[in-house]
């Protein structure tokens, strides 16, 4: 007979205790299991952030310029052509020994040069070239300083260790104090991190070059692998006959979907270069091979999205005579489509953010120009990464960490949007 | 017939035939009394009789709300529509015995108060006639046995001689003597009674026959009552048990 | 049978894979009646409902073998096409399962598949008389655009026989289409049943005996693959001649 009421035994009771500690311990191992993630998680992004996000602004220095008639436009014609061959590091070198005329000793003067950016004179040229009748008048203008006073003003070069240790010498230091304490330092926003391509300088090198090449390769990878995929899935879902070829065909997706990126990136390279001969280090090879590699996970959520479409709509639209294609083409692709989406949409992100296939095809190289083709050479952002993170200068460590900044934020828009799609689709049955 | 997949169906189709089988027996004790008060001439029991027909009406009732509970709750299909449906008319059927039986009890007790009569030896006969035809087609009824009901069918056709005969003999006995014609007048009425119960019974061995065949009764009823196109004994005298 | 037949099953066998389905089924389905067909849940009766406009071509591994007959042609004839005989018996299925698309797309797709219409206003009558003799349309004539799965499930389940009706098909083959609904929408249905047999003829699995008896004229009672009884839908109910039919029917079952 079984107990009725409240009143159990002792020894039910103690085996409820027993048991309800049990779930307690598991609740709280699950906890504990989660807040490790998350800490691990927000210490990435925190150390990626605060390493990265200085990058994204950059030092400045303002100097009265002369500009020297006879320096820039020794004709006097006034040509573009002639403008461009200005002798305009000379009328920064000017500027400055102007503006400290104590220094005059050869390695001083170049310690006092080396302050500003390699690219200050084409900054200058940039400006003669918008107007040209600055020639012949002096001008307070905004240079771009040299990556270790950008470091610097960033907090990123620590100015109480030994002179010996430091990129800059006192002297320096003095000079960009004196800069600072009239006001002639500033920081701004680096909008030449989005739109520059590589460079050896730290300062200019930007992820424009990257991004321009990312596109290209994923728009040759969607372009292709999606309607290829949703072919191919549609087709082993709803046309092709069961048999020992389907299903060897079926494990062999699954297993392609398991394979490591790098064994892309070699099948890539001995397909795409060596036998059809294509151009190495461009878009569409990158574009193929990373098509190769999206094709399995497309299929498999194509079919799972397929496969996820009620038999109900199925009949109504066999019951209302509907041929094989039409039920497919009318009813089951268009409800499936969101999920088809979203697993495209991540079959592109896991894209985006691979860089080993990309190293064998040779997208690894320093290219200074942004791709504006696919048949162009081009890197991509990840393997931007990996490049900055191989070079062993300062200010390409906070470059590396903000292309990750916006690698990771691509990625959380394609996620999110991948989410929005199913969330929005979902339940319209 | 296996049991019904849902256990309380069958409790309450056995409540209901057991309900009927008791009514049965009800009536048919109630029937035996009213004639043994006749010959007894008790009317104290003729009484008794007139008040048993009270719980035979209620048990009526009884019936009628399990059949309408039934018929809501369960949608009875076919051998179980068939005998919901039935058992509603046998208790009727039942329910209306009873009431002669009461009927005759009343008519006893009128009869006890005056002198008897000679021919209130054939009511009995006929009465364990009708009976026995009441106990068969309730053993039919629980039996499910279409030929014990066949068989109580065909039996009616004798109460109906003996009524022709009684209705002929009574009818003499008045032309006699008019002070006879007061008794006759109740043993006429209770012979008729009796007769009507032989009727109902056969009533209600039609519908057992129904029940178990899902058929109606196609032969045509044994008819021996020939009392209604009578106006003198003469006439009943050759056509005895011929049917009309 | 005193009415002539417009589907004529004779020695119908069906296996789903190694598993035998049917055993050799005679039947007839009668013009302008309702067939149902009952029996318990494995019985072989929805199986036998498809078998009728081959829906179980979509069934991997199913076979049949056997002749059923349309107006005295073979359906299952090497060069019909199925299409155009899924035009003519049409399907009512058990849940309401209209498209994810507007009240008006749903009855309209039939005929556009068809292509039964030579211009919108063409469409727009069939839809509508459609709906009228679904009994749907004075609930929905104000939102037509609105979507079919907005519907109770009553309405739902009208609407996709709306959707059946409106390819003007000869016969109606409905799987247990009240099985979801309440019995108001029920009887809603059933009633619309009644009316449909005038123009249809129609065949009817369920459940409910209660509901076989109502609205079927026939009725065919199945178990274990085979067909047991079939007659007259009152006979069956009251008096059937199969021992097993009997308590099928009065719930003495298994």
């Amino acid at each position: 007979m079984i107990e009725k009421g409240w009143q159990t035994s002792e020894r039910a009771t103690r085996r409820l205790k027993k048991r309800y500690r049990r779930e307690r311990r598991l609740k709280a191992a699950g906890i504990l299991a989660i807040g490790l993630a998350l800490g691990v998680l927000v210490l990435l992004l925190g150390s990626v952030i605060s390493r990265g996000y200085p990058a994204f602004v950059k030092t400045e220095i303002a100097l009265e310029i002369t500009f020297d008639a006879r320096l820039i436009d020794p004709s006097g014609s006034g040509e573009a052509k002639q403008l461009a061959k200005g002798k305009y590091g000379r009328a920064l070198r000017q500027a400055l020994f102007a503006k400290f005329p104590d220094v005059v000793e050869r390695a001083e003067r170049r310690n006092l040069t080396q302050l500003f950016s390699k690219a200050a004179r084409f900054e200058l040229r940039e400006m003669i070239l918008d107007q040209p009748d600055w020639i012949g008048t002096t001008q307070r203008v905004w240079l771009t300083a040299a990556s270790d006073v950008d470091m610097l003003t960033k907090g990123s070069l620590p100015r109480d260790v030994p002179q010996a240790e430091r990129r800059l010498n006192d002297q320096q230091l003095a000079w960009v104090d004196h800069f600072e304490a009239a006001g002639n330092l500033r920081t701004v926003f680096n909008g030449g991190f989005f739109t520059g391509s590589d460079s050896r300088e730290p300062e200019l090198a930007g992820i424009g070059g990257a991004l321009a090449g990312s596109f290209w390769t994923l728009l040759i990878t969607l372009v292709l692998a999606f309607p290829l995929g949703v072919a191919a899935a549609v087709y082993l879902q709803e046309f092709a006959p069961k048999n020992r070829l389907t299903d060897f065909i079926e494990v062999n997706i699954n297993n392609l979907a398991a394979v490591p990126s790098i064994v892309f990136g070699l099948l890539g390279l001995a397909i795409f270069i060596q036998l059809f001969e294509l151009p190495r280090s461009t878009a569409i090879v990158g574009g193929l091979t990373l098509m190769l590699m999206t094709l399995p996970t497309i299929i498999i959520a194509t079919r799972a999205a397929l496969a996820a479409v009620p038999p109900s709509i199925r009949e109504a639209a066999h019951g209302v005579g509907a041929s094989p294609v039409q039920v497919v083409s009318h009813h089951v692709l268009p409800l499936a489509m969101p999920g088809i989406m979203t697993g495209t949409i991540i079959g592109m992100a896991r894209a985006l953010g691979e860089t080993a296939p990309l190293l064998m095809i040779g997208m690894v190289a320093f290219i200074v120009d942004i791709p504006s083709a696919p048949f162009d050479s081009a890197t991509a952002l990840p393997v931007q990464i990996f490049l900055w993170a191989d070079s062993p200068e300062r200010g390409f460590e906070e470059k590396m960490s903000a292309a990750i900044i916006v690698l990771l934020a691509f990625l959380i828009i394609m996620n999110a949007l991948a989410v929005i799609l199913r969330r929005r689709f979902e339940t319209r049955w | 017939m296996p049991e019904h997949t849902v256990k309380s169906y069958d409790e309450e189709l056995n409540q209901m035939t057991g309900t009927i089988l008791r009514m049965g027996g009800m009536v048919e004790q109630q029937l035996a009394e009213a004639i043994t008060a006749l010959v007894k001439r008790d009317p104290e029991l003729a009484a008794r009789v007139i008040q048993d027909d009270k719980p035979v009406d209620r048990l009526e009732h009884e019936v009628d709300h399990l059949v309408m509970r039934l018929l809501a709750l369960r949608q009875p299909m076919a051998v179980d529509l068939r005998l919901i449906t039935a058992s509603l008319k046998i208790s009727s059927d039942l329910e209306r015995i009873g009431d002669y039986a009461a009927n005759v009890a009343k008519r006893a007790g009128a009869l006890s108060q005056v002198e008897p009569m000679r021919p209130v030896v054939v009511i009995p006969r006929m009465s364990l006639i009708v009976q026995g035809m009441i106990k068969d087609v309730l053993d039919a009824y629980m039996g499910r046995d279409v030929d014990k009901a066949l068989d109580v069918w065909r039996r009616d056709e004798e109460v109906d001689e003996i009524y022709n005969s009684l209705f002929r003999e009574l009818l003499t006995y008045m032309m006699e003597d008019p002070r006879h014609i007061t008794p006759c007048t109740h043993l006429l009425f209770i012979a008729k009674n009796i007769e009507r119960m032989g009727d109902h019974a056969t009533n209600i061995a039609e519908t057992i026959s129904f029940l178990v065949t899902g058929t109606p009764l196609d032969e045509v009823r044994p008819k021996g009552d020939k009392t209604p196109f009578t106006t003198t004994p003469a006439d009943l005298q050759d056509t005895g048990s011929e049917e009309v | 049978m005193p009415l002539p037949s417009k589907m004529e099953i004779s020695g119908l066998d069906v296996f789903y894979g190694a598993t035998r389905a049917l055993y050799d089924v005679d039947m007839k389905v009668a013009e302008k009646r309702v067939s149902a067909l009952i029996g318990p849940s494995g019985c072989g009766k929805s199986t036998f409902l498809r078998c009728l406009n081959r829906m179980n071509d979509i069934i991997e591994g199913c076979r049949v073998d056997g002749d059923v007959l349309l107006d005295g042609n073979d359906i299952y004839a090497r060069d019909l096409d199925v299409v155009q005989l899924r035009a003519r018996v049409g399907m009512v299925f058990q849940k309401p399962n209209p498209f994810p698309k507007s009240i008006y797309d749903n009855v309209a797709y039939g005929p556009r598949i068809h292509g039964l219409t030579n211009n919108a206003g063409e469409l727009d009558e069939i839809v509508e008389s459609s709906l009228r003799k679904a009994g749907l349309y004075d609930e929905v004539a104000d939102r037509m655009s609105a979507p079919g799965t907005s519907l109770s499930g009553g309405q739902q389940q009208r609407l996709c026989i709306a959707r059946a009706i409106a390819i003007s098909p000869e016969v109606i083959l409905m799987d247990e289409p009240c099985s979801a609904l309440d019995p108001i929408a029920t009887a809603k249905v059933e009633e619309l049943i009644d009316e449909l047999k005038e123009d249809f003829t129609i065949a009817i699995v369920t459940h409910n005996m209660q509901q076989a008896a109502r609205v079927s004229q026939y009725t065919a009672f199945f178990h274990l693959g085979k067909l047991v009884e079939f007659g007259d839908t009152e006979a069956i109910f009251t008096n059937p001649e199969e021992k097993r039919t009997q308590d099928y029917i009065t719930g003495r079952f298994g």
